[in-house]
């Protein structure tokens, strides 16, 4: 059968979102937050909520999230998202609310405002994008930077001695009473990307319920910022980060979920 | 029973030639093209064996840009 045979309307199975602006993506080659951005509006788009959802972008890289999105989005200053979230939320119940931050931005500048808004149980979403390094700024050791990873403020790897220990920061939260759903998911491979849809449909859906705080941390590659190829360092965080933060549900519907 | 096939489209301009699909591709079938490159100055992806292709979508799925998009039709035997 010849290609062009092939290459019809009706036999379409996967294309872009039009949820999505035309815009080209401002991130470098083989990063993960491509997959995020279309994986969150895909779940928009099915779900049917363009027109019903809010998003706050944080600062790091996904600064100019909102130029690619194609909702109404705002952009907060450095780690409170979470908290102009909370204020978008409470005038507007009704809206589906998410922010969308890093984690130079959700661990380390926005600690206390992502720790209380889970406490407080703000019915939103909030998308943790974590690669253990600050991506945009040049590579500099971000708090959940692994114990001997080198990055351009620790070329000799992190002294847990010197610089402290990597934080856990969904594990954290997950244990708080506010918080509905805490996940940790990946996108390095197609059953990941799936299984992380699902998460963030799962999280949206929590939203009509009104029980509390969905947070959904995506454990991510930024191979700039490790000095490697996307295929390497998506084989290098399946070796030295899944160790450390390791992908699953910590709580859903409200129940901490069991560790085997 | 009929058999998958499968044709993909790069959106050339796009691409960042980031190889993730390459890798991704359970049958081989896509490659950069190594002599060419896009107003950008990446290598691209383009199908190097089409006749392999079974349009599971795996390739579009991990794709960071949104890159291919995927057909897929049942061949009668």
């Amino acid at each position: 059968m010849d290609i062009q045979e092939i290459i019809q309307p009706e036999n379409l199975v996967y294309e872009r979102t039009q949820c999505l602006t035309d815009a080209t993506l401002s991130y470098c080659p083989g990063c993960g937050h491509g997959v995020i951005h279309r994986l969150t509006m895909e779940v928009i788009e099915e779900m049917g909520i363009q027109q019903d959802t809010l998003g706050v972008a944080s600062v790091g890289c996904s600064v100019l999230a909102y130029d690619f999105m194609n909702i109404d989005m705002t952009q907060a200053p450095h780690g409170r998202a979470t908290a102009v979230a909370t204020g978008i939320k409470r005038c507007w119940p009704n809206k589906f609310v998410f922010t969308y931050q890093g984690d130079g931005d959700l661990a380390a500048i926005g600690t206390a405002e992502t720790i209380h808004t889970c406490n407080r149980g703000e019915n939103l979403l909030i998308i943790f994008v974590n690669n253990g390094i600050y991506g945009m700024t040049g590579g500099q050791m971000a708090p959940t930077t692994l114990p001997g990873m080198k990055s351009s403020t620790s070329p000799y790897g992190r002294d847990v001695e010197l610089m402290g220990n990597p934080i856990n920061i969904t594990d954290m939260v997950s244990r708080l009473p506010g918080t509905y759903f805490a996940t940790r998911q990946s996108v390095h491979k197609p059953g990941n990307v799936r299984k992380t849809k699902k998460a963030l449909r799962m999280a949206f859906e929590n939203q009509k319920l009104n029980k509390g705080t969905s947070i959904v941390e995506i454990v991510s590659n930024c191979n700039s910022g490790w000095k490697m190829t996307p295929a390497e360092s998506n084989k290098w965080m399946e070796e030295h980060m899944f160790p450390f933060y390791p992908l699953g549900d910590m709580k859903v519907n409200g129940e901490m979920v069991e560790k085997k | 029973m009929g058999k998958m096939k499968g044709a993909v489209v790069v959106d050339v301009e796009r691409c960042k030639g980031c190889e993730l699909c390459i890798v991704t591709c359970p049958q081989q079938v896509l490659a950069n093209k190594e002599a060419q490159v896009n107003s950008k100055g990446y290598h691209y992806v383009y199908m190097e064996r089409p006749e392999d292709c079974t349009g599971c979508t795996n390739c579009a799925v991990v794709c960071p840009d949104g890159v291919l998009t995927i057909y897929r039709v049942k061949e009668e035997v």
